[in-house]
């Protein structure tokens, strides 16, 4: 059957709109030069980097006995973090969702899963080491065990998992809540104890989404760069060994092969993850729950259930607190009265604290809204649009989300330090703003396209069309149609990326330059040499900036969101 | 509306698509040949799937054809966009911009085409008037009913004047009441403005009541195109008998002739009944017979068994045994008239001329 007119004309119909056709090329060479290029880069680094085609960078790195043991230690950490946080997200969220709580534990909940949007990745580590260190309040001071190690394995281990079960818990929420409480009383009805429909039903039903939310802390850890670095110590993982590999040993062809061996890692559990467990999920959890389910009431269960989960949250809630107060002691571990001000007064005196604020404030400011109105862009073209490229858009955008920013600085380093393929050409950007910049957005990009994704399809295809119909091109609807309806999902996505790019540093780390001081760096930095306090002055600024960024955003929808006008329907 | 009115045509066209579940790739709509008229309206219908909704997508742009050409009025329209045609399209899903009021969703084609706003204002009201929604302009698309919704996506689509009106299955979202007040307003209103209108639908009695012509389109392809009264009375095939109305098909070979008139030999027994040219003594032919048509009777015509007999108010139900063929049968105004019972044995007679052969 010949197709070929069909094509042609929709070809045509494409080729008839220039501001679309122009948005297309743009986004195109935009994910090619910043997503694909420096992927590419370092494979063909790694592959030719001593000069002829061969094994021979992979057969040394292979032989470096700190590689293969990070290789290990990298994958053992992922696996018991992925498990530990799907089970204890799925606790948090059975909880949530099943039982009856009061207010007091209902909002130690919701605290607990908006914290780690609000703080930089690293926090908990910093509190970890204060509160559990050789000179942690609760080891030294409360329990005067004066040689204790929170560095290695088990640190990274608790700490990550602390970052990562409210991401398993709200993504497991979601589901359970979409889990039709008709089924279960089904169960109960013939004869099944609590128990039994729990492990005969619902957790059946759920397998596929644990699956999933094990597979995603699993990506996240391995990812994960700032944790490992600051409470790993001697302890090193395929992020930290790729880093010191660059910044140490200055291999940048060993760091870049080493690069190509944690992405394909990363890689292939994204597609699991991606094409298989995903659709599994969306298989066994389909329609929406026809009713509210009865909540559990049965003191027996819910005490223990409640109080354990309180104690959990108390305690994360707790390490997050550290932080402010750690800022605030004069010294940390020794000398507790008079609380100070001088740590916060040192950042900005002597360790140039606002030009640091400054540079991530501004940096990320520009990055937020690029990446918001890009990543609405490509949501719009992949759900609503048809043409060739949709599926490279797609497929690349998506691919964003399964790079480890040290990866991705490690490509841009080589991809970019010497010019497009050592050419010389677009060398100008490497070393400035803007190249930071361009990692900001490539970084928040998954994120923004995958919520602006799901926002879409929300969206009645027709009404578009209906747009179009009477007389607009493409330009007019996205901008009179499609935008005023996800204005939600977009503020939202603007949030989110100046959120994630201002607490960004796995990638911006190998990239920034000494003309610009990053928070996330300097945190880094002055907590690597052991000044805690003003790490942690650094970082009560952050979180504050941050979180008051997130309850802008909130007011702002509460009082202009479409939300308020459609929801009703 | 003081604009020419243009119909459309079809020539030769197809569409292809991939079969979701297995991947080949198949035939929505075939080798589909249409006239409209300019200034009638024409109803598309048959059961889903059959390429009626493609079919008027291809018309409104959304779909391109893979093979043929579209004409609105003379002139080809493949290569145009959706927004560069002159069709306005009513919605299934009503499709309004749910961050706009009525007055804005029907303003929205007009302030794209850059009409002055003095205008704009007058051509809304007055099309507001028209589907009689006055004093509704300010409301939010969410605080209409969904006839209502359904009258704000009918003038949208009229204030622009556009050559075609093209209507997806609009009705099929409301109640059914609502379905066929709403169903003698979108024909008022086509009427008065004297547009030509292609409209899509599944629904018999929708496309009976509304359309100058219906086609009737299975499987891709059109099965007969013609009034109400030709499909009804004159379906070319089963498929069309059966999905126009409740049909009954008696099948047997044709005896002999005289004049306009042959004679079928049903299950065994002569039948008289009125014939077409071209007819061969000797193969068999199937006559479509309206429920309505027949009665039953002590004498004359076919031999049958009442197999189910049932008071429905306005008419009783028969389901009698020809032989080994079910026929149903209406038999109107019971009251006062001879009731069979099942088991009874007696006579399907009916009009020679009020039945038709295939």
């Amino acid at each position: 059957m010949a197709r070929s007119q069909g094509a042609a004309l929709d070809r045509k119909k494409l080729m008839a709109d220039p501001i679309m056709v122009t948005t297309i090329v743009v986004l195109i060479t935009f994910l090619t030069l910043f997503i694909l290029y420096p992927l590419a880069i370092l494979l063909v680094d790694s592959f030719v980097g001593d000069g002829k085609f061969g094994l021979s960078i992979f057969k040394r790195i292979f032989a470096m006995p700190s590689f293969t043991r990070a290789i290990t230690n990298t994958l053992k950490v992922g696996f018991l973090v992925g498990i530990l946080s799907a089970l204890i997200g799925l606790l948090f969220a059975y909880v949530e969702v099943y039982v009856r709580m009061n207010k007091f534990v209902g909002g130690l909940f919701k605290v607990v899963s908006m914290l780690p949007v609000v703080s930089p990745p690293f926090v908990l580590s910093l509190s970890m080491i204060m509160l559990f260190g050789k000179a942690g309040i609760i080891t030294r001071f409360l329990l005067h065990i004066y040689d204790n190690n929170v560095y290695g394995f088990w640190g990274i281990v608790v700490v990550q998992t602390l970052t990562f079960f409210p991401v398993c818990y709200m993504m497991l929420k979601g589901l359970l809540k979409n889990i039709d409480p008709s089924l279960e009383e089904a169960a109960r009805d013939m004869g099944a104890g609590r128990w039994k429909v729990f492990a005969d039903v619902t957790l059946p039903l759920m397998l596929p989404g644990l699956g999933n939310a094990f597979l995603v802390t699993f990506i996240e850890s391995i990812a994960d760069f700032a944790n490992p670095m600051l409470i790993g110590g001697s302890y090193d993982t395929l992020a930290t060994t790729i880093y010191l590999q660059i910044t140490g040993a200055y291999d940048k062809a060993g760091a870049a092969a080493m690069a190509v061996v944690l992405l394909c890692i990363t890689l292939a559990m994204f597609a699991v993850q991606k094409y298989y467990l995903e659709a599994k999920t969306a298989a066994t959890l389909t329609g929406k729950a026809s009713r509210g389910r009865m909540l559990i009431e049965d003191k027996s269960v819910k005490i223990p259930l409640t109080i354990f989960c309180s104690l959990a949250a108390a305690f994360v809630i707790m390490m997050y607190i550290c932080v402010p107060i750690g800022a605030l002691f004069p010294t940390w571990g020794y000398k507790f009265f008079p609380l100070t001000g001088k740590w916060f007064n040192q950042v900005f005196t002597r360790y140039h604290g606002f030009k640091a604020f400054k540079d991530s404030f501004v940096l990320s400011f520009i990055s937020a809204p690029i990446t918001a109105l890009l990543s609405m862009i490509i949501s719009y073209l992949v759900v609503k649009r048809k043409f060739k490229a949709k599926g490279f858009i797609e497929a690349v955008s998506m691919l964003a989300m399964a790079v480890p920013g040290t990866v991705l600085g490690v490509g841009y380093i080589r991809g970019f330090s010497g010019g497009i393929f050592h050419t010389g050409f677009l060398q100008g950007i490497y070393g400035t703003g803007l190249i930071l910049v361009i990692v900001f957005v490539v970084r928040s990009l998954p994120t923004g396209t995958r919520s602006g994704i799901s926002a879409l399809r929300q969206i009645d295809k027709s009404i578009e069309e209906s747009a179009y119909d009477m007389g607009a091109d493409s330009f007019k609807v996205f901008m009179t149609v499609t935008l005023p309806l996800i204005k939600d999902s977009f503020l939202s996505g603007l949030v989110t990326a100046f959120v994630r790019s201002i607490t960004a540093i796995s990638a911006i780390i190998l990239l920034v330059t000494p003309s610009y001081l990053l928070i996330t760096v300097q945190i880094n930095e002055f907590a690597e040499k052991g000044a805690y306090s003003l790490a942690c002055a650094f970082a009560t600024i952050l979180i504050i900036i941050t979180y008051s960024a997130v309850l802008l955003m909130n007011l702002f929808i509460k009082h202009f969101g479409t939300s308020k006008t459609m929801k009703e329907d | 509306m003081a604009k020419v009115k243009k119909g459309v045509r079809l020539e030769h066209i197809s569409k292809i698509y991939n079969d979701p579940k297995t991947g080949k790739e198949f035939y929505a709509v075939k080798d589909t040949s249409l006239v409209i008229e300019p200034g009638s309206f024409v109803t598309l219908l048959g059961p889903s799937g059959c390429g009626k909704t493609t079919t008027l997508r291809m018309i409104a742009g959304f779909e391109s054809p893979d093979e043929g050409e579209i004409y609105l009025g003379d002139e080809p329209i493949n290569e145009l966009t959706p927004n560069k045609r002159d069709t306005a399209m009513v919605f299934q899903s009503y499709a309004l911009l749910p961050h706009y009021n009525v007055f804005d969703n029907v303003a929205y084609g007009l302030k794209l085409r850059k009409v002055p706003k003095d205008e704009i204002k007058d051509r809304v009201m007055k099309i507001l008037d028209l589907v009689e929604l006055t004093g509704m302009e300010g409301r939010m698309t969410n605080q209409l009913s969904g006839g209502q919704q359904q009258r704000v996506a009918l003038a949208r689509a009229l204030v622009i004047e556009p050559s075609v009106l093209l209507f997806d299955e609009p009705l099929s979202n409301l109640d059914a009441k609502l379905r066929v007040t709403m169903r003698t307003e979108i024909r008022r209103i086509q009427q008065e403005v004297g547009i030509t209108a292609i409209y899509v639908t599944h629904d018999q009695s929708e496309a009976m009541a509304l359309s100058d012509n219906i086609i009737i389109m299975s499987k891709g392809v059109v099965a007969q195109m013609g009034t109400p009264q030709e499909i009804y009375y004159h379906p070319v095939n089963e498929f069309v008998a059966d999905f126009i109305g409740e049909a009954n098909f008696l099948k047997g070979p044709m005896t002999g002739r005289d004049g306009k008139f042959v004679t079928l030999s049903i299950e065994g027994n002569p039948l008289r009944v009125e014939g077409h040219d071209g007819m061969e003594k000797g193969r068999e032919y199937t006559v479509v017979l309206r429920p309505e048509a027949a009665t039953l009777a002590d004498a004359g015509g076919l031999p049958c068994k009442v197999v189910l007999s049932c008071f429905m108010g306005s008419y009783q139900n028969y389901h009698v045994m020809v032989g080994d063929t079910l026929v149903k049968l209406e038999e109107h105004n019971p009251k006062n008239k001879h009731i069979y019972q099942v088991g009874d044995t007696c006579c399907l007679v009916f009009d020679p001329a009020s039945v038709h052969v295939l």
